[in-house]
């Protein structure tokens, strides 16, 4: 249908038939902390509100372009100032069917001037762009929250696709929410029409209308979004022609239209000072591994084999060739990982990245490394599971696969970062250790982190500590498998060095000659040894952090991208004058020296984790405690009100 | 250790200065006593490489030799070369990370029919089709040897062994024919029990730009001897190999028989009777594929089998290309700067 056939509720005025306002709920929202737009207001928005938080959800079809809005909306609320988190969460299929549900693409954001920790639990504002979209996304739109919608996608077709038995435009359904309704397909279309463009190509530009809106309903500058199209569009005039008309028919519609009764604007947080930029954890994962390639002074390598939600990493590598880092995209995982341990055999400070089906076949060869003794870094940008899974989806369920899988007594230390910009740390962090210790050093991700964006303090590179390699090259008294005391690591040698020729492999090795060897007790010495140097990495670690008070009821032990969610929870409980207190773990093995006297000083302890309790089987096994655990695995990250319930619960 | 035996002058760091005296064969030779079974076919292969490795010209800590798992796979111990002695099937991929990131050294694969054919079929494959510079030594005995007696993706169709007692009813591949389709640059044949062919084989194999794939015929004693005896028996030998030399007619039985050309078959001959010697096709290895495919489907009873060079063609390699291509973008983009790396896409001030 048209929106002109949408009826006007309670005789407001309608400007032009291309839109339409219904009125939300009495009461003000309690999240976005705003006033409801003053009834019946026809003048231009000169009412400016000040808000603290908001989470806006742009969602739409998965060919509507939601993620470019979405992402766009964040550089320009970055851009003024704002914290922030983003998730976008998008449907598998690059195309599922047009206008179902689940080809529905959705990219959610929380800017504040407060610290964000979180992309937001429910957004304040949804932008829907088609009947699937806000059938999938209206339910965790908050009760008087925001709702603009594309009529001009609301046709019985869609509704049928969308399983809409009625049009909720015209239904009472929608009389929770202050609701805009603006057939951006059909303004996209007039403010295009002499653009030359083909109608396929106008109505890929609805999403800039749509974000044109957003940005002015913000105060946002466009000028970030126009660079950006100036880059992408720069060689095909027309196309960025077309989506700047379309860009600032949406700013000036929303400018003029007086649709809009108030704007809303969000401070600048108040954050460290210094040069920020947006970053995502697939992005800070990969300029970490140019960082560590620079500060350890050695070749870079990747090899890696394309996998959802892990194949950024790879595209951004392989843009960076100038870095002295090779990227081999392999013939299938397991030889993404044999490369990387050839390369490390070589001399090189290599990585593998993927995700977890990926990680499961790289398994028996990390063994390999293992009993190598050469650093390589692997990735995993964890992924709803087992088999194939969730593959856009995000968990936390590989930590067991991390720790314990392989064949045989393999121990593998295993670093979780918290964020998207702790990656970049992270990535450095295990990059060391995995160097120092002459070990492959597992890094679990997840589907959260890896697309989720915050902004990043960018590091000032001359405080980054090198970490440069000592290859051995002395001949004389060279031993195979002769350790480091301290590191109980063996020598680095490059192949090419003359007098150092050796065999290594994945046959059981004398203690010191590195001959294969049979012997009984030499195997459980290897084996022993192995394990005592894995074990010996606790020794390079921080003490571990308690957010809170060192001592009380409830301490919360929680790993990975749950970190915002879980702050964010205890935080709220605490303030209630409850005793808790949180430890974000980002050694999974081995575990903190230290954790295990600071559990003793708590009555309970709980693990929150999306998964089944993973690392809950992991501390409950290393302290003997009887820690509880949290559970959520629906491919979605944990919400601070959930949490913060079940934090409750535990008194 | 035998490395203490070195003789030649030592360079620096991965750098080498040319050997001042030239190596042997002992300089190869590990301090590891190889343990195969008695009779093995693989003593004959890792003597023919010792021999050949030192007549190359190239430092000894520039080689290294990686393999997967297998009979053949402990080649590298018996080496006193580098080393690495991979799992089944990927001393392909290994070997590639490792040419990719050292492309200054010479890297060899040692591996059999059912590491490189079955496990590792992907691996040979893309190494192949990508032309990553690495030497494959393929040892065909067509069986699993360590594994003690199944048959294997070479075994003949109705192989009787441990896991097929009623025969197996499963094609084998012919390796050759797969290397060739795979695009492999070099592909050659030669059999353990022909020292003085293997050397020359081995030879081109290591002088080759890009990958070279050597299918060694290798008879094991214990499960599956004599399994090329049909060619290789002193009475049969002549009339049963057929030796490919660049540039000359294919003649075997010691001149009498030959290979011609009919239609798209590759027809055996005897001279004589109207059939001379101009008719015999003379091979070209650097000819088209089909040639080299051609010859690869020889085999007995209806053909001698060709050993030797099938086919030696160049093709861009795969680490130049990656080098030039790292090349271009230093020069248009210049030494990657971290600092301006971190710092780049859109960035604001906080004050």
């Amino acid at each position: 249908m048209t929106a002109s056939k949408v009826p006007v509720r309670k005789g407001r005025v309608v400007k032009r038939e291309l839109f339409g306002i219904a009125p939300g709920p009495e009461g003000a929202r309690e999240n976005m902390q705003t006033q409801r737009p003053a009834e019946g207001s026809q003048s231009r928005p000169k009412k400016i509100e000040e808000v603290s938080t908001v989470t806006i959800r742009f969602a739409g079809d998965s060919g509507d372009g939601m993620q470019l809005t979405g992402s766009e909306f964040t550089r320009a609320s970055a851009v003024a100032g704002n914290d922030l988190q983003t998730f976008p969460d998008y449907p598998a299929e690059i195309r599922a069917p047009a206008g179902t549900v689940p080809g529905v693409s959705g990219f959610q954001l929380q800017f504040s001037s407060q610290p964000v920790y979180t992309s937001g639990d429910q957004p304040d504002v949804l932008v829907a762009m088609n009947p699937a979209a806000l059938k999938s996304n209206l339910p965790d739109l908050v009760p008087g929250g925001l709702l603009i919608i594309n009529t001009g996608a609301f046709n019985e077709i869609n509704l049928g696709k969308a399983g809409y038995p009625s049009n909720p435009l015209t239904d009472d359904s929608l009389s929770k929410y202050r609701t805009h309704l603006i057939d951006i397909t059909q303004l996209t279309e007039l403010a295009l029409k002499d653009s030359g463009l083909s109608s396929k190509e106008v109505g890929r530009a609805k999403n800039m209308f749509a974000l044109g809106l957003m940005l002015f309903m913000y105060g946002r500058p466009t000028e970030p979004t126009q660079r950006y199209l100036r880059e992408k569009f720069g060689h095909k005039p027309e196309i960025l022609s077309g989506n700047e008309k379309a860009l600032m028919a949406g700013f000036h519609f929303a400018e003029t239209a007086e649709m809009f009764a108030a704007t809303y604007r969000v401070r600048k947080a108040a954050i460290a000072p210094g040069r920020y930029r947006n970053v995502s954890g697939n992005e800070s994962v990969a300029l970490g591994i140019i960082a560590a390639t620079k500060l350890s002074g050695l070749q870079g390598f990747l090899g890696s084999y394309p996998i959802t939600p892990a194949s950024e990493i790879l595209h951004e590598l392989s843009r960076h060739k100038n870095f002295d880092f090779s990227t081999f995209q392999a013939e299938d995982e397991i030889a993404a990982m044999c490369a990387a341990i050839g390369a490390a055999f070589g001399g090189s400070l290599s990585f593998t990245t993927t995700s977890g089906p990926g990680m499961a076949l790289k398994q028996e060869a990390i063994g390999l490394a293992v009993m190598t003794e050469l650093p390589v870094v692997i990735v995993n940008v964890q992924r709803g599971g087992p088999s194939t899974g969730l593959p856009t989806k995000t968990e936390q369920a590989d930590l067991l696969q991390a720790v314990y899988g392989r064949n045989g007594e393999c121990p593998v230390p295993v670093l979780a970062p918290n964020s998207p910009s702790d990656c970049f740390e992270v990535i450095l962090e295990a990059s060391r250790l995995a160097i120092r210790y002459m070990t492959p050093v597992i890094v679990l991700t997840d589907g959260y982190i890896a697309n989720g964006q915050e902004p990043w303090l960018i590091p000032d590179v001359s405080k980054l500590e090198p970490f440069p390699v000592k290859f051995r090259t002395e001949p004389k008294g060279y031993q195979v498998y002769q350790r480091d005391p301290s590191s109980l690591a063996r020598d680095w040698v490059r192949p090419g060095t003359p007098g150092l020729e050796h065999r290594v492999g994945g046959l059981e090795k004398d203690f010191l000659s590195g001959m294969v060897s049979y012997d009984p007790h030499n195997h459980e010495k290897m084996v022993r040894v192995r394990a005592e140097k894995v074990a010996r990495v606790a020794q390079s670690y921080q003490p571990t952090e308690v957010h809170g008070d060192s001592s009380g009821d409830l301490l919360v032990i929680a790993w990975g991208s749950t970190y915002g969610a879980v702050y964010q929870a205890a935080e709220n409980v605490r303030a209630k004058g409850r005793s808790i207190s949180h430890v974000h773990l980002r050694y999974i093995h081995p575990l903190p020296g230290d954790l295990g006297a600071i559990i003793k000083r708590f009555k309970r302890v709980v693990v929150p984790e999306m998964n089944l309790g993973q690392l809950l089987k992991v501390i409950r096994e290393a302290t003997l405690v009887d820690a509880k655990g949290i559970h959520k695995v629906q491919g979605k990250p944990f919400k601070v009100a959930e949490l913060t319930a079940r934090f409750e619960e535990c008194f | 250790m035998s490395d203490n035996d070195r003789k030649e002058a030592k360079g620096g760091n991965g750098v080498s200065a040319p050997p001042v005296q030239k190596l042997s064969r002992k300089d190869f030779q590990s301090e590891v006593d190889p343990r195969w079974c008695p009779g093995c076919g693989d003593y004959s292969i890792l003597a023919q490489v010792q021999k050949v490795l030192p007549e190359l010209g190239i430092p000894k800590e520039k080689f290294v030799f990686v393999s997967g798992i297998g009979c053949s796979s402990r080649f590298p111990y018996y080496l006193s070369t580098y080393g690495f002695h991979g799992i089944h099937g990927r001393a392909p991929a290994i070997a590639t990370g490792l040419k990719m990131t050292r492309p200054e050294l010479s890297v060899w694969v040692v591996t059999g029919d059912g590491d490189a054919l079955s496990i590792g079929g992907n691996h040979i494959i893309h190494t192949l089709r990508k032309n990553v510079d690495v030497k494959v030594l393929m040892f065909n005995n067509r069986i699993y040897g360590l594994t003690k007696g199944q048959y294997s993706p070479t075994s003949e169709l109705g192989k009787k062994a441990k896991s097929t007692p009623y025969g197996s009813i499963d094609a084998p591949f012919n390796p050759l024919l797969l290397a060739l389709g795979a695009g492999a640059t070099f592909v050659a044949r030669t059999i353990d029990v022909e020292p003085l062919h293997m050397q020359q084989v081995i030879q081109r194999a290591a002088v080759h730009k890009g990958s070279a794939f050597v299918e060694v015929f290798q008879n094991c004693n214990v499960f599956n001897d004599g399994a090329y005896l049909s060619i290789t028996e002193k009475p049969v030998k002549d009339e049963m190999q057929l030796r490919l030399e660049h540039g000359k007619p294919l003649l075997f039985a010691k001149g009498k028989k030959g290979i011609r050309l009919n239609g798209f078959r590759a027809q055996a001959v005897t001279l004589g009777n109207g059939v001379s010697e101009k008719d015999i096709l003379v091979y070209d290895e650097r000819a088209e594929a089909s040639l080299s495919v051609l010859l690869a489907e020889m085999q007995p009873p209806s053909h001698p089998m060709p050993i030797g060079v099938f086919r030696a063609v160049d093709r861009p390699v795969h680490h130049e290309l990656e080098i030039s291509q790292r090349q271009a973008v230093l020069k248009s983009k210049g030494q990657g700067s971290l600092a301006e790396l971190l710092g780049s896409g859109d960035t604001w001030v906080v004050s």
